[in-house]
């Protein structure tokens, strides 16, 4: 398996000297090439979990493994993208394809290579020499998700990468997404609000509570076209899911 | 387009009607020209102090002084910025002393340089490198403290080292405002430069002042003032030049 979570539970220390406990023993695989997105109220520790993934920080207690092995700090299994690019406003599209693989002793010729074929895979030709202002955002991030594919990691996490788009955008944007990692055959871990963006895109959903955060279903996505959002989004069978995600997270209730 | 060739027409027009009123307004109001010597009066004293004077000389001489000690003042500025912005423990220690220096009026300290160093050029130049050392050092300071966090992980999950972190993020990230200081401290080297001259010296547009003040000779301050700003200006303009290449990927806020 790809990612796993053993009884994870983080606290953070707070101002006033109390705990703040983000997540507790949260439990959970990811297998290869799975893509599993974890759903779940604000401030239920969905990043909190994707910061220890990247081994940003520790993992108070439990245990946190990228292809079996304990995430013991920053490592170059992991690939992340936010909802904000990232992109270097002073680096060109090309060189910022190519930034994560320049700590990595990878000459030169051979970066700029990898970057292309980063810049293709992500529908980018052509702009290569352009400044990331220059570009919409919707381009800005599918460069961002070219880097992130460039350092060729295991696992990608993506957290709410989608959120600052407008709807039109965002459906081709997850499309897009979604043939990309398909065809290179990764691991992903999405981190969203948006229940049927969860639906569409994902083999399995995590649903987490509030917080402390813990999982509290797995629900697998047995439909087709998981690399087609635009097509998947036109089963029936889709709203079926979303209303089971939207009992399960009690929005009824909230709204009540 | 149109618009700025409408923008130029008018400024020139209004330089235009500026000079005319300094050329006949105080002989009208019967102004004595050791008050406010019109536009002919200066000129003509122009040439005379080209002449007779080394105005050239003065002028070469503040100039190379600003010039001087704005490189060595902004340069500190912004090595120190950048030290205590890698270190919060150093930041926290000096800031009061830091606030407390930026408060206490550099210019202040022209005599006592001189007392120290001399009637030679290491007041003014002392006094213009601490006139331009401070914006330059807080800008780059502030700067450091608001660096995207979220970039900085982003370095450190692509398993940069902290100098990498620092060349590749924070560096470039600071350099708007690195660009903001020294342009402020452009404008402010002029003064460090003519304080010092005024102080004590015998050359530079500064020293060119107090000489004409003690002979009546308005004229001859009026000219050294205009060098002065003309200086500044200078300095100030390549400035903006530098700053609009190293910061084209900046989208324009005017087409």
């Amino acid at each position: 398996m790809a990612l796993e979570f053993r009884s994870v539970t983080k606290r953070f220390p707070t101002n006033s000297g109390e705990e703040l406990t983000a997540v507790q023993d949260v439990n959970f695989r990811v297998e290869q090439g799975e893509f599993v997105s974890a759903v779940g109220p604000s401030g239920c520790g969905k990043s909190t979990i994707l910061s220890m993934t990247a081994g940003l920080y520790q993992p108070t207690e439990g245990e946190v493994l990228v292809s079996g092995e304990p995430v013991k700090g920053p490592n170059t299994h992991v690939g992340f993208m936010l909802q904000k690019d990232l992109l270097l406003p002073w680096r060109n599209i090309i060189s910022n394809i190519e930034f994560g693989l320049e700590s990595r002793g990878v000459g030169k010729e051979q970066r700029r290579a990898r970057a292309m074929q980063e810049l293709k895979h992500c529908h980018l030709e052509g702009f290569d020499q352009q400044y990331p202002y220059q570009l919409s955002g919707g381009m800005r991030q599918r460069a961002a998700l070219a880097r992130t594919l460039a350092i060729d990691p295991e696992i990608i996490l993506l957290d709410e990468p989608f959120s600052a788009l407008d709807a039109q955008t965002k459906l081709l944007l997850q499309n897009s997404f979604a043939k990309t990692i398909a065809e290179a055959g990764k691991t992903t871990l999405l981190i969203t609000h948006d229940l049927a963006e969860a639906v569409l895109m994902s083999d399995r959903i995590l649903v987490l509570s509030e917080r402390p955060g813990t999982v509290i279903a797995d629900i697998k996505v047995d439909l087709p076209h998981r690399d087609e959002p635009i097509k998947r989004r036109t089963l029936p069978e889709v709203a079926d899911y979303a209303a089971q995600l939207f009992k399960l997270l009690k929005l009824e209730e909230k709204a009540a | 387009m149109a618009q700025r060739h409408m923008t130029t027409i008018v400024s020139l027009t209004l330089l235009a009607l500026v000079l005319l009123a300094w050329e006949f307004l105080p002989p009208a109001l019967d102004v004595p020209r050791f008050i406010i010597p019109t536009l002919s009066d200066c000129l003509a004293e122009f040439q005379r102090m080209w002449a007779f004077e080394g105005l050239w000389t003065h002028i070469v001489s503040t100039a190379l002084y600003t010039a001087l000690g704005f490189a060595i003042g902004s340069l500190l500025g912004a090595v120190l910025g950048y030290l205590l912005g890698m270190s919060a423990f150093w930041e926290k220690v000096l800031s009061p002393y830091i606030l407390a220096l930026q408060i206490a009026p550099k210019v202040a300290f022209a005599p006592l340089f001189i007392m120290w160093f001399g009637y030679n050029s290491i007041p003014k130049l002392l006094v213009t490198v601490l006139i331009v050392f401070f914006p330059v050092l807080v800008n780059v300071l502030q700067a450091m403290r608001t660096v995207d966090r979220d970039l900085i992980n982003l370095a450190r999950a692509y398993n940069l080292s902290r100098l990498g972190i620092f060349w590749k993020i924070e560096m470039p990230s600071t350099v708007p405002n690195l660009m903001a200081g020294l342009r402020i401290a452009s404008t402010l080297a002029v003064i460090g430069v003519t304080v010092g001259e005024l102080v004590g010296g015998n050359t530079g547009l500064g020293f060119l002042i107090s000489y004409g003040g003690g002979q009546a000779n308005a004229a001859m301050v009026f000219n050294a003032i205009i060098l002065l700003t003309v200086i500044g200006f200078v300095l100030y303009s390549a400035l903006v030049r530098i700053e609009e290449r190293v910061l084209h990927y900046l989208p324009k806020a005017h087409g």
